[in-house]
């Protein structure tokens, strides 16, 4: 099947300058992939296709690379992927009540996507940021030092922003 | 000699991270002088005789790890800088990245001499965006000002920096494993040897470095190898950064001389453990490292006093637990993250971790026996040093120290139905009904 997607010509740009990074266009992989991450917005299969194709690099070798990590943003993931660390540090400062508190507020578990596609909530691994526990990343950014009304904050903010966004 | 900040000194500046600010403290004049007038084997002298320990978390000698790098090779070499950062309880490359990032790249200038390399890669974990951003403004800059390029700094040797992300895998911040996955691959570690020295990344001969281990060689070329060894310890020298975080006042980024004593580090620098509680147990060196008791803290944080002391320096991620914690939840949080990182290849490791995160698991749930104690010193033995990497070690460390030194803890939950968090979250279960599966 032929592909439908492509990078726009910026991306396709960017892309040609990262092979004249690497002796192999193999080593691109990673970066490439998060081209294609922000472009099309998650990386599904015809995503993960369309990079194999545009590499020649076998879907398989990809698929299996892509599912090998665990910060790509795979297809059906929320407008807002909420990363709750939960690693010591942050489990001894109240993680653990962050993750309630956005439970109760999106009525989420881990691991689960609003019906309306705006949040996704996930627990994740030490994210390098222990000194300011209890801290998330959302999407690109660290949240850091919360406290429970800064969740509430957060999720007010990031409701508005997504509801505009969808009238908008 | 008083101990001047040379990592740190002036991240509270607004521009600090800046090429123009950089030069004003007169950033860039060692790599300037040593790229002209340096002998890479002096280089490699120098950074031998200043005793540099690699801060990444084994400790070995920098200079001596440049030594194994075959001179006399037509094949490129290349540097990789470990920016994965990724060992539970420590943030200090990540405050170099953003705040002082031309340190980082004066330092792999200065590596790049010593070993004849003209290509370097920063290899910095997936989550770090607004890090790899700062690392990218740097390096533009510094390509811009004729520092990086062709003719570095006018020196007519030519040195490319990319910085290359990764994405989510603890497994990533070993050499082997995150080497792999520079070539575009899984980040599956290899055996050892061959070292990466020998042949690493692309099959090229290639040094690892952890940015603050780079991050240091400009002052050690400022003040020469006789003052950076009279800084701590002579065997460990160097200004440090450790990380504090958990139960204490102040968590935070410190940067003191190598060997300041565990307990100033957490009182005085700390602020002490927090809500006037007491000391329970304190990790020194990431959550790879043996726990101490609150009684062994009396310790130097340099690598001879930490390892003479049964634990590591490791990565410096010292992680602070009070009296209110259960050592078992401690536990079974480490477990799963070690279990959740296994790459999988190794049976001991893979099996292992799964296994220790299970039995510690149902301790904390109150499914747990009296034979599950010994059952997990057991499974521990069965995983150290019989696998491809030391994550296999990694897990077990903490997993034997946390149940021999706080035994009461697990024979508690064991006897009284689990863990106390876990019987305030679930007041009316009873013990020992779970399937042991
Ligand atoms: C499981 C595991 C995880 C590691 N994670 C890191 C890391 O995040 N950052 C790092 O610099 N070194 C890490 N290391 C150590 C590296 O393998 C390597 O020793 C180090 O980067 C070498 O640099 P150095 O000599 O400058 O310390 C890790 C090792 C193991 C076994
Ligand atoms: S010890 Fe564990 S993480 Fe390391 S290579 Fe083996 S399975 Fe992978
Ligand atoms: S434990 Fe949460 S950032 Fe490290």
């Amino acid at each position: 099947m032929a592909n439908t997607i492509s990078f726009c010509s910026e991306t396709m740009k960017q892309y040609e300058w990262l092979l004249t990074r690497y002796p192999t266009r193999r080593a691109a992989l990673l970066p490439t992939l998060r081209l294609a991450e922000s472009d099309f917005g998650e990386l599904g299969v015809p995503e993960m296709r369309y990079v194999a194709d545009l590499m020649e690099i076998p879907p398989a070798f990809v698929f299996g690379v892509v599912t090998f990590y665990t910060h790509y943003r795979r297809a059906g993931t929320g407008k807002f992927h909420i990363q709750v660390c939960s690693t010591l540090s942050c489990a001894l400062r109240g993680s653990e009540d962050v993750v309630s508190r956005i439970t109760e507020r999106l009525g989420i578990k881990p691991g689960e996507t609003t019906p309306c596609g705006h949040f996704t909530l996930s627990k994740v691994e030490c994210l390098g940021s222990c000194d300011t526990a209890p801290m998330l990343q959302c999407n690109d950014d660290y949240h850091e030092d919360l406290s429970l009304e800064d969740v509430d904050q957060l999720i007010e903010q990031l409701r508005a922003e997504a509801e505009g966004g969808q009238n908008g | 000699m008083t101990f001047r900040k040379i990592l740190t000194q002036h991240i509270a500046e607004d521009d600090c991270h800046t090429l123009s600010f950089y030069q004003r403290n007169g950033g860039y004049s060692q790599a300037q002088k040593s790229l002209k007038e340096d002998q890479p084997d002096d280089l490699i002298e120098l950074v031998k005789a200043a005793n540099l320990r690699g801060r990444g978390g084994a400790g070995f000698p920098t200079g001596v790890k440049w030594s194994f790098v075959p001179k006399s090779s037509d094949k490129p070499k290349y540097l990789v800088v470990n920016a994965d950062e990724s060992e539970p309880g420590t943030f200090k490359d990540r405050v170099i990245m953003e705040k002082n990032p031309h340190l980082l790249l004066e330092g792999i200038l200065i590596c790049c001499k010593a070993v004849n390399i003209q290509t370097a890669y920063i290899y910095i974990r997936g989550e770090f965006v607004f890090a790899t951003q700062r690392l990218q403004q740097a390096i533009d800059e510094a390509y811009e000002a004729g520092i990086l390029g062709n003719d570095c700094l006018g020196s007519g040797l030519s040195i490319d920096v990319t910085v290359h992300r990764g994405a989510g895998a603890y497994i990533c911040g070993e050499e082997t494993g995150m080497l792999t996955s520079l070539e575009g691959d899984r980040g599956q570690p290899k055996l050892k040897p061959p070292f990466p020295a020998i042949e690493g990344v692309f099959g090229c001969p290639t040094v690892v470095n952890n940015v603050e281990t780079l991050a240091n060689l400009p002052y050690i070329l400022e003040i020469g190898a006789e003052a950076y060894c009279a800084i701590g310890p002579e065997k460990s020298p160097g200004p440090k950064l450790f990380c504090v975080s958990g139960h204490v006042e102040n968590p935070g980024t410190f940067e003191l001389p190598m060997g300041i004593p565990l307990r100033k580090l957490i009182d005085e620098h700390a602020g002490g453990v927090w809500k006037g509680r007491k000391l329970k147990a304190v990790i020194p060196g990431g959550s790879s490292a043996h726990v101490l008791t609150a009684d062994e803290c009396d310790v130097a944080m340099d690598i001879e006093s930490l390892t003479a002391a049964g634990t590591m320096l490791g990565s410096a991620g010292i992680i602070v637990m009070d009296d209110s914690t259960c050592m078992v939840d401690a536990l079974v949080n480490l477990m799963r993250f070690y279990h959740h990182e296994s790459c999988g290849q190794c049976t001991p490791c893979r099996e292992g971790t799964g296994w220790l995160e299970k039995i510690v698991h149902r301790i904390a749930h109150g499914d747990g026996r009296m034979e599950d104690l010994d059952l997990v010193l057991d499974v521990c033995d069965r995983m150290v040093g019989k696998t491809i990497c030391a994550l296999a070690d990694a897990a077990a460390f903490p997993a034997q120290s946390f149940v021999t030194k706080f035994q009461d803890d697990f024979v508690a939950a064991i006897q009284n139905g689990g863990s106390p968090a876990w019987k305030k979250r679930h007041p009316s279960a009873v013990g020992g009904t779970a399937s042991h599966g």
